[in-house]
């Protein structure tokens, strides 16, 4: 494995590309949480891509994104595993250390699901009359009933974790959430938990329920304390997830680095498609050194296969990860602005000319063009119409154009508060 | 920021580390520290505590639930991650190895944090040091042991004096360019398995 600093790749003393040493060292530091959608990097570095493109990918465990942030501001990383959100906070100065970073490359699309105590479910089921087959859009609406029941007897309200506060596993539960008519901010309590830590919480009843990556929504419907309530498919198949994120500075400095990593990953995401390649990549994913969790469970990951609860209940999502095909490695400046839309939807951050212009910077379509070619990039429009196309849609129906933003955020029912106030002055916070 | 004492908040989960920290940062001049093992609560104590600086150890995956507080309440004036000096890349290394990191409120001037979080990374590295001494303690022991157990199956095999089975160990382990330790685990071994 080469996934600790100490460890070199194997193979490593193949003949140096000339071009790269013009740009310096032709290793690459790449930060990452362990999940599976690292897919893309770990395989770069553990099945020869990134050397055949005479790099080495050196790649580094860590512990929170918070982590990951800062090590790649101050130059510990070159490049990073990062949530799609937090390219986009950095470049509109949000959080507590945004420092400018781009994203050229998108590591796939999926793998993120809820899943409530299996309590909690039960409490659904017998509110709702749920059936057994039924949608994300019906178990929210029973979570609702659920919360409303619970508010009448005076219970305390509900506390359900995600992973950083710009995640897509933020916006998706609340989009989830809202959807159901819950409101995210006063009738739950959204709570902060590390994704290998979602089980134990669970089991532990810290929590109710969380929405993470993969595979700990699996590790907990295994163990039988969760039950999956819905996968990303469900509230958007397209939704953005995972980056490859650098610093602007560094990606400008060395051009040709870039774009022979991006020609690895691309290579490498397109091999991660291939179920093939899936017990080997499984087997590598489930070591201590990268992920750490049972190799079985992995492979049912990485085929959608899904067990939704520990009796035997089971739904097959089809392309639940999808690392390459559809253009899945192309970082589309819409998406980019979906995730600025749902900041400004809870109140994170507020509208601006200058904030749309930001949050689109953070994604670098160009990057991936110049690496990969044209050929590699859809044809449609970068700032597309989202959600109109079929087996693409939102779970409430409502479609996203990136044109009309601001009347966008204002269509849902349910949002935060603080979107009416912050429209009003720039500078709020 | 006026020159009035800061308030300092350590969360590590690691309570000796924490109490050398703790008792550096007295040493230092500052009364206004508090210590937390577990990040349980934190957020009423930082509500209550209002701290001009957080430290809190690298490896602690609850930072991204610092990052959530902070985005939530607002009530603490925003706080900014680590590291004084953005340029100061030595002592940006220095915390990060050492597994440090810090949020420190906004607008506080760089030269009354430094000295607390070179405070911080000197008292962390001590405390690796102090582990690895005790390791290193631990495992000398361990090896003093098995050349013991080695050389009395030597003495009583071979029927050699304690001072011949010493010496046909420190010989064999030169010959065979390994530690004296791994010779032994080997006589050791091979005795449970042929006896």
């Amino acid at each position: 494995m080469n996934v600790t600093t100490e460890r070199k790749m194997s193979g490593s003393n193949l003949p140096t590309p000339t071009i790269i040493g013009a740009e310096g060292s032709r290793v690459v530091r790449a930060g990452f949480i362990p999940l599976v959608d690292a897919s893309v990097l770990i395989a770069a570095a553990e099945f020869g891509f990134a050397e055949r493109e005479g790099l080495r990918l050196d790649l580094v465990r860590d512990v929170s994104w918070a982590n990951v942030r800062d090590r790649l501001a101050f130059r510990q990383f070159d490049v990073a595993h990062m949530l799609s959100p937090m390219p986009v906070a950095s470049m509109l100065g949000l959080g507590s250390n945004p420092s400018p970073t781009i994203t050229p490359f998108s590591l796939g699309r999926g793998g993120n699901a809820i899943t409530l105590s299996t309590r909690l479910f039960a409490r659904m089921q017998s509110a709702a009359s749920l059936a057994d087959g039924a949608g994300a859009m019906a178990h929210a609406r029973a979570l609702a009933q659920v919360i409303a029941e619970m508010k009448a007897a005076g219970e305390a309200p509900l506390t359900l974790g995600m992973t950083y506060p710009f995640s897509s596993h933020n916006y998706e539960f609340r989009y989830w959430l809202a959807a159901g008519g819950i409101d995210p901010d006063t009738e739950v309590r959204l709570v902060v938990v590390p994704p290998p830590m979602t089980s134990d919480a669970l089991a532990a009843g810290a929590i109710d329920g969380f929405c993470v990556g993969a595979p700990w929504n699996m590790v907990a419907s295994e163990r039988g304390v969760g039950r999956i309530v819905a996968a990303k498919q469900d509230i958007w198949p397209s939704a953005p997830e995972k980056v490859l994120a650098m610093r602007p500075e560094w990606a400008e400095s060395r051009p040709e680095t870039v774009s022979r990593l991006l020609v690895a990953l691309d290579a490498a995401a397109r091999w991660c498609d291939d179920p093939e390649n899936h017990g080997d990549l499984a087997a590598v994913l489930a070591d201590p050194r990268s992920i750490g969790a049972p190799v079985d469970i992995i492979r049912h990951v990485l085929s959608g296969e899904f067990s939704l609860d520990a009796h035997g209940n089971r739904r097959v999502i089809e392309k639940y990860f999808t690392f390459h095909a559809q253009y899945a490695g192309y970082p589309r400046p819409s998406h980019a602005l979906w995730i600025y839309s749902q900041m400004i939807r809870w109140g994170q951050v507020a509208y601006s000319e200058e904030g749309m212009a930001a949050a689109a910077r953070a994604y670098r379509p160009d990057l991936y063009r110049t690496a990969l070619g044209a050929d590699a990039a859809p044809i449609d429009d970068d700032f597309r119409i989202e959600g109109d196309r079929s087996g693409d849609s939102f779970m409430d129906g409502h479609v996203f154009d990136p044109r009309k933003l601001e009347e966008y955020v204002r269509q849902f029912p349910v949002a935060s508060p603080r979107i009416d106030r912050q429209s009003r002055g720039p500078d709020f916070d | 920021m006026s020159a009035a004492e800061l308030a300092i908040l350590v969360i590590d989960e690691n309570a000796i580390r924490a109490s050398i920290i703790e008792e550096g940062l007295r040493e230092a001049g500052h009364a206004r520290v508090t210590v937390i093992h577990e990040v349980n609560g934190v957020a009423r104590i930082i509500e209550t505590l209002q701290p001009d600086v957080i430290i809190i150890d690298i490896e602690n995956p609850n930072r991204d639930m610092m990052e959530h507080l902070f985005q939530l309440t607002r009530t603490v004036s925003r706080p900014i991650a680590m590291f004084v000096d953005r340029s100061d890349t030595a002592s940006i290394e220095a915390a990060v190895d050492a597994g440090v990191s810090a949020y420190i409120v906004d607008g506080l001037r760089k030269e009354r944090v430094k000295s607390i979080l070179d405070m911080a990374v000197s008292r962390f590295n001590a405390f690796s040091r102090l582990q690895r001494e005790l390791a290193d303690a631990r495992s000398a022991l361990e090896e003093r042991k098995l050349v013991e157990r080695a050389k009395g199956i030597l003495m009583k095999m071979r029927g050699l004096s304690e001072e011949e089975a010493f010496a046909l160990l420190r010989q064999s382990a030169m010959n065979e360019k390994k530690k004296m330790a791994d010779i032994a685990q080997s006589i050791v071994t091979a005795a449970r398995l042929l006896l």
